[in-house]
């Protein structure tokens, strides 16, 4: 199925969830709403057409003006076609729902998610953090985020 | 001990300093706190292995800090495992050995700017004796800085007073 067919179905099955998409791309790519991911995850997932059975990649993205996101990168083993979801979240309150009820894989991606950016997935099983220690103090890769000069009485900087 | 062998007639009895003697022991069996935290630990394995073969030296790695002489620290210190390295450190019994090995415990490595989650050489957590560099150090370096470890241990007294501090 092509992306533009992937982007049709949503939009009539899901309307106003799909919010804004770019078929053009090299990783053609659909943004959908935070809060509705699971659904729409489940739907791509289960119906026969699309049968999306393999998460590859699930990113976290800081966008550096206020908004984080989620980038999900999925693929059909016997259908062989791709497709790029994102879904965005403001800074000061970053929700997403979680897909870790749709793909296994989801479960460690958003964990990690939650440890570089800090952004919760809303039903997610074992939502903490997963590389960091526990109180590590902030979320890494998020393009605000300065190293602590201290962590645990231990002098970080060089 | 083949250059001792028939050397002695009917006596078996040797004469040296307990210093000597304690040293030769402790720096012939220098064990090893076995753990590795990254790329080095695999140059470790070499070293350990048929062609470098590091228990000549005596080293042998144990599973437990207590049975362990020398704590190779072998790899990236990430902030996380700093606190365990500390831990695991204490529970050595003295007289204890830190050999740090490879780039990143000794100074970060190429973590040094950006790293936010590594610590920027181990011995801001505990005292190292030996630092071996190279990123990661051949297994000949390891073996290096386990030989320069053992002039340190030979130099050393155990049997006389300490030094008033």
């Amino acid at each position: 199925m092509t992306p533009q067919e992937i982007y049709d179905n949503l939009k009539a099955k899901f309307g106003e969830s799909i919010l804004e998409a770019k078929l053009d791309a090299l990783q053609p790519w659909i943004r959908v709403d935070e809060h509705r991911t699971k659904e729409i995850c489940v739907f791509l997932h289960d119906e026969p057409n699309f049968r999306f059975d393999y998460l590859m990649c699930l990113s976290g993205m800081d966008y550096n003006n206020g908004a984080l996101g989620a980038v999900y990168h999925l693929s059909s083993m016997s259908h062989k076609h791709k497709i790029v979801l994102r879904a965005n979240c403001p800074k000061e309150n970053p929700r997403i729902q979680s897909v870790s009820s749709v793909w296994g894989t989801a479960d460690w991606h958003e964990r990690e998610a939650f440890d570089m950016f800090g952004i919760v997935f809303d039903g997610h099983p074992d939502m903490r953090r997963i590389l960091c220690p526990d109180d590590y103090p902030g979320y890494p890769l998020r393009k605000d985020f300065k190293v602590p000069e201290f962590y645990n009485g231990m002098k970080v900087p060089y | 001990m083949g250059i001792l062998n028939y050397k002695f007639e009917n006596s078996n009895v040797l004469i040296t300093s307990l210093d000597s003697l304690l040293n030769w022991a402790r720096l012939s069996s220098l064990w090893q706190m076995q753990f590795g935290l990254a790329c080095c630990a695999i140059e470790m394995m070499a070293a350990s292995a048929s062609n470098f073969d590091i228990m000549r030296f005596g080293v042998i790695p144990r599973a437990t800090p207590r049975q362990a002489d020398v704590m190779i620290v072998a790899g990236t210190v990430t902030l996380k495992m700093a606190s365990r390295i500390k831990r695991l450190y204490d529970q050595m019994a003295e007289p204890r050995y830190v050999l740090s090995m490879g780039s990143c415990s000794n100074c970060g490595g190429p973590y040094w700017e950006h790293g936010y989650h590594v610590l920027k050489g181990v011995d801001r957590v505990i005292p190292v004796d030996v630092y071996v560099p190279g990123c990661p150090p051949r297994p000949e370096a390891l073996l290096e800085g386990i030989m320069k470890l053992q002039e340190k241990v030979r130099s050393e007294s155990l049997a006389k007073k300490a030094p008033a501090k």
